[in-house]
C-alpha cells in the first residue's frame, strides 16, 4: 500500500509543482493521473521514487518512509518500485535481454553486473517476462531494431523484473499509436491484476484512462481536484481539471478525430481495399 | 501613389561611421608595409635557399631506403612503439578524467579538478611539452611517450566528457529507478551511450600521436623524428626523402584504417 501526504514540491525557480498531495493507492488498485501539462503529474510519480526530490511531505510504501533515505536505503527503495517511462527510455545500444536484466542492477554486485553474469533465477526470471510480453524471440536483438510497441513492452518487461511493490507509470503511451496504445494499457492492467499490483499511471489521454482506470485523480496546478471512479467524472469535473476553453477543445478535438476516422473507414470500404 | 526608390546599398554592418572604417582601413595597411619591411626579405638569401631546397626536391625525387635503412627501420619501430603505449596508456588514463569532467556526472569539485587538468594539458604543445621531458629524462622514447600520453589525456578527456554531456538523460533516468549505484550508472547508461564515440577518437588520436611522435623526435623525443632530423643535419637529403616518404605513407594507411573502421563501428 501507497500513502501520500501533504506532499509538496517547489523548484529552486520558485515554481510550485505540487501543493499539499495526500491520497491512498491500495493493493491492487490501478489510479490514473489526469491533468493538464505541468499540473505536476510527471513531478508526483517521479516524487514517489525520489527522482525528483520532495520539498516537504511523506511518502510510505508498505510502511517505509521513502522521504530522508539516506542513499543506500535509497538504493534499496528503489530496487521495489517499478518504473515505465514516456518514449520508453530503453538503453538502446544494449539487448533487450539486458534491458531487462538491468531491472536487477538492485539486488546483484557491481561485478556482476559488469561481466552480465546475473543468477540463474534473475536469468529465468527474464525469459518468463519476455515471454509473458510476447517477446522471446527478441532478446538477443538490440533494443533499436523494436517497433515502439515492442519496445515499451521490453519497458514492462524490465519493470517487473525488479519484482516491485509498485508501479510508476509515465504517459505509456505518448508515442504510440490508438491501436498500440490500447494493447499497452490492457497489458498493464492485466499484469497489475495478475501480481496484486497498485500502480500510478500518468495518462493525458482521457478516454483512454476512463476506458481502463479503476480510480482516477485530477490535478490542477499542484493540487489534487478530484479523486473518484471514470464514471464520476462528469462534463463539470473535466472542466474543473482542464479549464473551459481548454477542455471544450480537448473534447472537440477528439470528436474531430473520431469523425475523421469514420470517415476515411467509409471512404476504404467505399473503395473496397 | 507613393514611389520607390530604386537603388539600394547595403548598410555598414560594424563600423556605422565612415570615418571609422577608412581610418581603420589605412592603418591596417601601414602596420603591414612596416612589419614586411622589418622582416628582412633578402634577394641573395632566397637564391641561395631556392639551390639547397632544389637539391632536397633532387633527394626526394630519388629517395635512398638502403644505405640508412637500419637506422630507419630503429626509428620507425621506436615511433609506433611510442604511439601505441601513449594511446593505450593515455586512454587509460582520460576515462576518469573525462567522466569527472562531465557535469552531468561528477560533483562540482571534482568536475573543476578534471576541467582543470584538461585545460593544462590542451594549453601547452607537443613541442613545448617534449622539450621540458627531454630535459628532465634525456633524449629518447620515453620523453615522447609521456609528451604523447600528456597531450591524448587533454584531447580523450576533453571530447569525452563533452559526448557524456549529451547523453539522453532519460535512459540515465530510467537505470537509476532501478535502483543502480553509480558505477552500475555509467557502465548501464552512460557507456553504451558513448563507446562508439570513444573508439573512433582513439582511433583518431592514434593516428595525430604518430604524426607527433615525427615531430617531437626533432627536439630530442626519439623515434622516426629524430632519425629525420640527423640526416637533414649530415646534408643526406636522399635519406630524409625515404623517410618522409614513409611517414607519409604510414599516416594515409592509419588514415584510412581508421577511417574504416569508425565507419564499420558506427
Amino acid at each position: 500500500m501507497l500513502s501520500v501526504e501533504n506532499l509538496t514540491k517547489t523548484y529552486k525557480t520558485g515554481d510550485k509543482a505540487l501543493s499539499d498531495v495526500s491520497f491512498t493507492v491500495e493493493k491492487g488498485q490501478v489510479v490514473g493521473l489526469i491533468g493538464p501539462s505541468g499540473a505536476g503529474k510527471s513531478s508526483l510519480i517521479r516524487c514517489v521514487n525520489r527522482l525528483v526530490e520532495p520539498t516537504s511531505g511523506a511518502i510510505k510504501l508498505n510502511g517505509t518512509n521513502l522521504v530522508g533515505l539516506g542513499a543506500g536505503d535509497l538504493r534499496r527503495a528503489r530496487r521495489r518500485i517499478g518504473m515505465i517511462f514516456q518514449e520508453y527510455a530503453l538503453v538502446e545500444r544494449l539487448t533487450v535481454m539486458e534491458n531487462v536484466l538491468s531491472g536487477r542492477l538492485g539486488y546483484v554486485s557491481f561485478w556482476q553486473s559488469f561481466s552480465r553474469r546475473y543468477p540463474g533465477e534473475d536469468v529465468e526470471r527474464a525469459y518468463r517476462l519476455l515471454d509473458r510480453v510476447g517477446l522471446i524471440d527478441h532478446a538477443d536483438k538490440r533494443a533499436d531494431a523494436l517497433s515502439g510497441g515492442q519496445r515499451q513492452r521490453v519497458g514492462i518487461a524490465r519493470a517487473l523484473s525488479q519484482e516491485p511493490e509498485l508501479l510508476l507509470v509515465d504517459e505509456p503511451t505518448a508515442s504510440l499509436d490508438p491501436k498500440t496504445s490500447r494493447q499497452i494499457m490492457r497489458l498493464l492492467i492485466e499484469i497489475c491484476q495478475e501480481r496484486d499490483l497498485p500502480a500510478i499511471v500518468n495518462i493525458h489521454d482521457v478516454p483512454l484512462a476512463q476506458q481502463f482506470m479503476q480510480r482516477i485523480i485530477g490535478l490542477r496546478a499542484g493540487a489534487v481536484v478530484f479523486d473518484g471512479t471514470p464514471d464520476q467524472l462528469t462534463e463539470d469535473v473535466l472542466t474543473t481539471i482542464y479549464g473551459a476553453e481548454d477542455w471544450t477543445q480537448m473534447r472537440n478535438g477528439a470528436q474531430e478525430d473520431a469523425q475523421a476516422d469514420r470517415e476515411a473507414a467509409r471512404q476504404i470500404s467505399r473503395l473496397g481495399v | 501613389m507613393t514611389s520607390y526608390p530604386k537603388t539600394w546599398t547595403r548598410p555598414p554592418q560594424i563600423f556605422k561611421h565612415r570615418g571609422w572604417r577608412i581610418g581603420l582601413q589605412i592603418a591596417v595597411l601601414v602596420w603591414f608595409v612596416l612589419a614586411i619591411g622589418s622582416i628582412d626579405a633578402n634577394w641573395e638569401r632566397i637564391i641561395a635557399g631556392a639551390e639547397r631546397g632544389l637539391r632536397f626536391v633532387q633527394g626526394f625525387l630519388q629517395p635512398d631506403f638502403t644505405s640508412r635503412w637500419s637506422d630507419i627501420r630503429s626509428g620507425l619501430i621506436e615511433s609506433l612503439t611510442m604511439t601505441f603505449t601513449s594511446t593505450i596508456v593515455g586512454i587509460a588514463i582520460s576515462i576518469p578524467i573525462g567522466i569527472g569532467a562531465a557535469r552531468n556526472l561528477a560533483p562540482r569539485p571534482v568536475y573543476y579538478v578534471c576541467r582543470s587538468i584538461i585545460a593544462v594539458s590542451r594549453a601547452l604543445q607537443e613541442v613545448i611539452v617534449a622539450i621540458f621531458f627531454v630535459a628532465m629524462f634525456g633524449f629518447g622514447p620515453f620523453a615522447g611517450f609521456l609528451t604523447l600520453t600528456f597531450a591524448t589525456i587533454g584531447f580523450i578527456a576533453k571530447l569525452l566528457a563533452e559526448d557524456i554531456e549529451d547523453i539522453d538523460e532519460s535512459q540515465a533516468e530510467a537505470i537509476r529507478a532501478t535502483g543502480a549505484s553509480w558505477l552500475q550508472l555509467i557502465n548501464y547508461a552512460v557507456q553504451p551511450q558513448v563507446m562508439p564515440r570513444l573508439i573512433g577518437l582513439s582511433l583518431y588520436r592514434f593516428d595525430i600521436n604518430f604524426r607527433e611522435s615525427a615531430v617531437i623526435g626533432i627536439v630530442g623525443a626519439g623515434g622516426i623524428g629524430a632519425t629525420l632530423n640527423t640526416a637533414i643535419d649530415r646534408y643526406e637529403y636522399d635519406s630524409a626523402g625515404a623517410i618522409l616518404l614513409i611517414i607519409i605513407g604510414i599516416v594515409l594507411v592509419a588514415e584510412y584504417g581508421s577511417s574504416y573502421l569508425r565507419k564499420f563501428l558506427q
